[in-house]
């Protein structure tokens, strides 16, 4: 589902955010990417969601080749994507329902589709009797709640998160982990950049490790030369 | 004018028009619901879309109403200025070419032509097509008609002759009224035999005319530079709108919005100043006129004038707004072109 191929991502001429990274996912397979602050998990998440492009090598999304994807065509292939952020990038001018709508009516779907949708997406993560309220009145772990229904109220095949537990206790953080893990029960392949280490090991799935730009735990063998895998 | 304003309306009447009515909407929905093919559908989820943003592009609006009142009324100003003049100008124009319809030629004979000659010169130039009448005044007439009218009965007496000549008054047919045409005839007049000078007083008519002329070119340049102020100030109020609601175009950027939907409310936003620009144009201007109609009603009428300022009727006024939100429209998406690329919800993916 997700395809780094030789992926190297330089910023500027001595700033290498990410150095020849192989790794695939696979249709409902969930994984961490962890590793130190500044160590490429952001850049590694942006160039999924075509925010950037690689400066070598190849991603592959659902079998897209986004290196070569026009400009306008971004849009469509981020339908596919949802995204969780750490800050969860809610609306305070609307309400929950209209939140989490907001990727329906992006696509263009019928008002009817919408209430349907946006209704279960919500009662997925249990904040279907709040759906007229507005998130500022949310507690945190319902605020991220909230995000999640947005990022998977279209169904999209691919699911990120960016620190998704990084402001809630270790309760609702496994809340939260309980819901992406029944999401890749579905087929959705989810990847959680994250340092929770705690959390990682708890859950015992398959984890990336960036180091300085370089994949050094969970990915594939590289094809030539460069930084290796374990 | 007309024209091209039943083309606009045409059009309009084929576009599904924004202005949200109930009726209308529940007719749309009854025809989707009898066909249901999905292009249908989406073709109305479409239009519901756009229908949705609409409104809500008005009702932001209104919701800071002070605001939004204050940009109507500069464009209202804006737009006002140059329209009213081009209404004068309409109705200068209008009086020119009234008085030029009645313009005369007077054609004055040789002194040594008899009354039966002079007689015979009239029927002749009777006989052209692009005369309508022409009236002899034989030299002892005119001076009978000078004498009474000048008071310098006495002072005549002194001269031995009549020093008048004879004299043809001719009126052109309203095809040769044309400046062209009455130049033509009397370059045709002044050829003939027995014909010493050939007298138009159409001079002043072209120095009106002239000026009228130079006032157009001055009102459209005006016209101009304030369409361009127009774009610039929604444009300036757009863009401030664009950076009040930063968030929103991020998050729609990341769930996949296109450029187009991105972009919409903004453009509709421009449209709607845009009509409540045309309209505070309207009204000021329908109030200038109430304002005005008096005085030049009693200056016409000492000038026994039948000059009266025309108001932009139904049509002008539905061109006027039309005008006003194609320009609201084309503000808001300048701002929309050179600032909403630099939101790139690259800067909110940190973490």
């Amino acid at each position: 589902m997700i395809e780094f191929r030789q992926v190297t991502k330089r910023y500027d001429s001595d700033h290498t955010a990410l150095r020849q990274v192989n790794f695939h996912l696979d249709r409902g397979e969930l994984a961490f990417l962890t590793g130190h602050s500044g160590a490429g998990k952001s850049t590694l998440l942006k160039l999924i969601m075509v925010m950037e492009r690689p400066t070598a090598g190849e991603v592959v999304v659902g079998g897209q080749r986004l290196n070569s994807l026009p400009k306008r065509q971004i849009p469509y292939i981020r339908r596919h994507i949802g995204v969780v952020f750490q800050n969860h990038q809610l609306l305070f001018d609307r309400t929950v329902f209209d939140n989490v709508a907001m990727p329906l009516e992006v696509m263009g779907a019928s008002p009817r589709d919408i209430g349907r949708r946006v209704r279960a997406a919500l009662d997925k993560v249990g904040l279907l009797s709040k759906e007229k309220m507005n998130p500022m009145q949310l507690s945190g772990g319902e605020q991220q709640r909230v995000g999640i229904a947005r990022a998977v109220v279209n169904k999209p095949p691919v699911l990120l998160a960016d620190e998704p537990t990084g402001n809630l206790d270790p309760e609702l953080s496994a809340d939260i982990m309980q819901l992406f893990t029944e999401f890749s029960q579905v087929g959705v392949t989810v990847l959680i950049a994250t340092h929770d280490i705690a959390l990682i090991n708890e859950m015992g799935r398959r984890r990336l490790t960036l180091d300085h730009g370089e994949l050094v735990v969970g990915g594939d063998r590289p094809l030539a030369g460069g930084a290796g895998g374990h | 004018m007309v024209n091209w304003l039943s083309v606009v309306i045409a059009l309009w009447r084929e576009v599904p028009v924004a202005i949200d009515s109930k009726s209308k909407a529940d007719n749309r929905r009854g025809a989707a619901k009898q066909a249901k093919s999905p292009l249908n559908s989406q073709a109305r989820s479409y239009l519901d879309h756009h229908r949705k943003v609409a409104r809500e592009s008005a009702r932001r609006l209104l919701k800071t109403p002070v605001a939004s009142l204050m940009t109507w009324t500069v464009m209202g100003v804006a737009l006002a200025l140059p329209v009213a003049l081009l209404l004068l100008l309409g109705s200068l124009q209008g009086v020119s070419a009234g008085w030029e319809s009645s313009a005369r030629i007077t054609s004055y004979l040789a002194m040594d032509l008899s009354v039966e000659q002079a007689s015979e010169l009239s029927d002749e130039v009777a006989r052209d097509g692009r005369i309508t009448s022409v009236q002899l005044v034989a030299r002892d007439q005119a001076l009978a008609e000078f004498r009474a009218s000048s008071g310098l009965g006495e002072a005549l007496d002194f001269l031995g002759d009549n020093p008048l000549p004879h004299t043809l008054l001719i009126t052109p047919q309203d095809s040769a009224r044309s400046a062209e045409g009455v130049q033509a005839l009397v370059t045709y007049i002044e050829g003939i035999d027995g014909i010493e000078r050939v007298q138009v007083d159409l001079g002043w008519l072209q120095r009106l005319n002239a000026m009228t002329d130079i006032l157009a070119r001055a009102v459209w340049a005006l016209a101009i530079l304030l369409g361009a102020a127009v774009i610039l100030v929604i444009g300036n109020t757009v863009r401030l709108a664009i950076e009040n609601r930063r968030d929103e175009i991020l998050v729609a950027k990341l769930v996949g919005g296109t450029d187009a939907f991105v972009r919409r409310p903004f453009l509709y936003a421009g449209a709607w100043f845009g009509l409540g620009g045309g309209v505070v144009a309207w009204l000021l201007i329908q109030a200038s006129l109430w304002w005005l109609s008096g005085p030049i009603e009693r200056l016409a009428g000492l000038y026994r004038s039948e000059f009266s300022l025309q108001g932009p009727g139904f049509e002008g006024a539905l061109a006027l707004i039309i005008v006003a939100m194609l320009l609201g429209w084309l503000g808001a998406w300048v701002a929309v072109k050179r600032h909403l690329d630099d939101i790139d919800p690259g800067d909110i993916a940190g973490g």
